[in-house]
């Protein structure tokens, strides 16, 4: 199934697109294979778009969240992107502590926020 | 990826309410769906399905986690109170039960390594919400959410 994990390259970026309703294996099969392909091709960021999850329970916010944690240690910058507004208020209200994710409204500030995350990090500017 | 589960024919107010067995985790898309079939006919607004989806989520999976065998029953159904209408489902199982209530409605308590949002971030989400539990002999919560 790995095949069908949602993984895209773009420059330095991995772009992971979440969709549809997903199961736990699933989610934490996709958070296995972001690890992977980040320590491989050595990207610097990742952006993951869950515009297309209708629902993210404690369980889906915590493997994304662990998933930002794994990306930091091997040296890359996550940003999460198009939250829907109904699962944002759920989000708060559940209580779940996204304290140390980083969001942007849509994929294209993503990927601007991403590149000012590296530049921060790395005191280099293209 | 797992095909998208079908949900069981949505209930009209009056019928009798649609149950879902849960007997492991692929079972969460049921209850997922269902709910959001059921907030469909109730006429509830996408916040408020977006919350009882999220719920039911945490709920069901409290089953599959804790319950003997991972078992349990979810039984769905449209309520009614004058013109208001809602979704009301009921999570039981006859796993061991919750020793102190107290505790497990406390937001971070977990006895299972998770972050123990389940049972009080549930309960914040829902209109109405309802634990009874009996140590040893098992857990019934019934939720209720209305569409205004």
């Amino acid at each position: 199934m790995l095949e069908q994990v949602p993984l895209q390259r773009l420059g330095h970026t991995i772009i992971v697109t979440l969709q549809g309703d997903l199961d736990d294996a699933t989610v934490e099969r996709i958070e296995r294979a972001v690890t992977d392909e980040v320590a491989k091709v050595r990207a610097r960021g990742v952006l993951i778009d869950v515009s297309g999850l209708a629902v993210v329970d404690s369980f889906v916010a915590r493997v994304i969240a662990r998933l930002v944690g794994m990306v930091a240690l091997l040296g890359a910058v996550s940003t999460i992107v198009g939250i829907q507004p109904a699962v944002a208020i759920t989000l708060v209200e559940l209580g779940v502590p996204m304290d140390h994710v980083h969001t942007a409204l849509n994929a294209e500030q993503g990927m601007a926020r991403l590149r000012r995350m590296w530049d921060d990090t790395t005191g280099y500017r293209r | 990826m797992t095909p998208l589960a079908t949900a069981a024919e949505p209930r009209a107010p009056g019928e009798a309410p649609t149950l879902v067995q849960i007997t492991g985790e692929a079972d969460l898309l049921r209850v997922r769906s269902t709910l959001r079939a059921q907030a469909q006919v109730a006429g509830l607004g996408l916040t408020a399905a977006t919350k009882l989806v999220t719920a039911g989520s945490e709920l069901a999976r409290n089953i599959v986690r804790y319950a003997t065998h991972g078992q349990g029953v979810v039984l769905v159904e449209t309520a009614e109170e004058g013109s208001r209408r809602g979704v009301r489902a009921r999570f039981s199982d006859d796993g061991p039960g919750i020793v102190d209530l107290g505790a497990a409605m406390t937001d971070g308590y977990s006895s299972g390594g998770s972050m123990g949002l389940g049972l009080p971030g549930s309960r914040r989400l829902m209109d109405e919400f309802e634990i009874d539990s009996v140590p040893g002999r098992g857990t019934t919560i019934v939720i209720c959410q209305w569409n205004r």
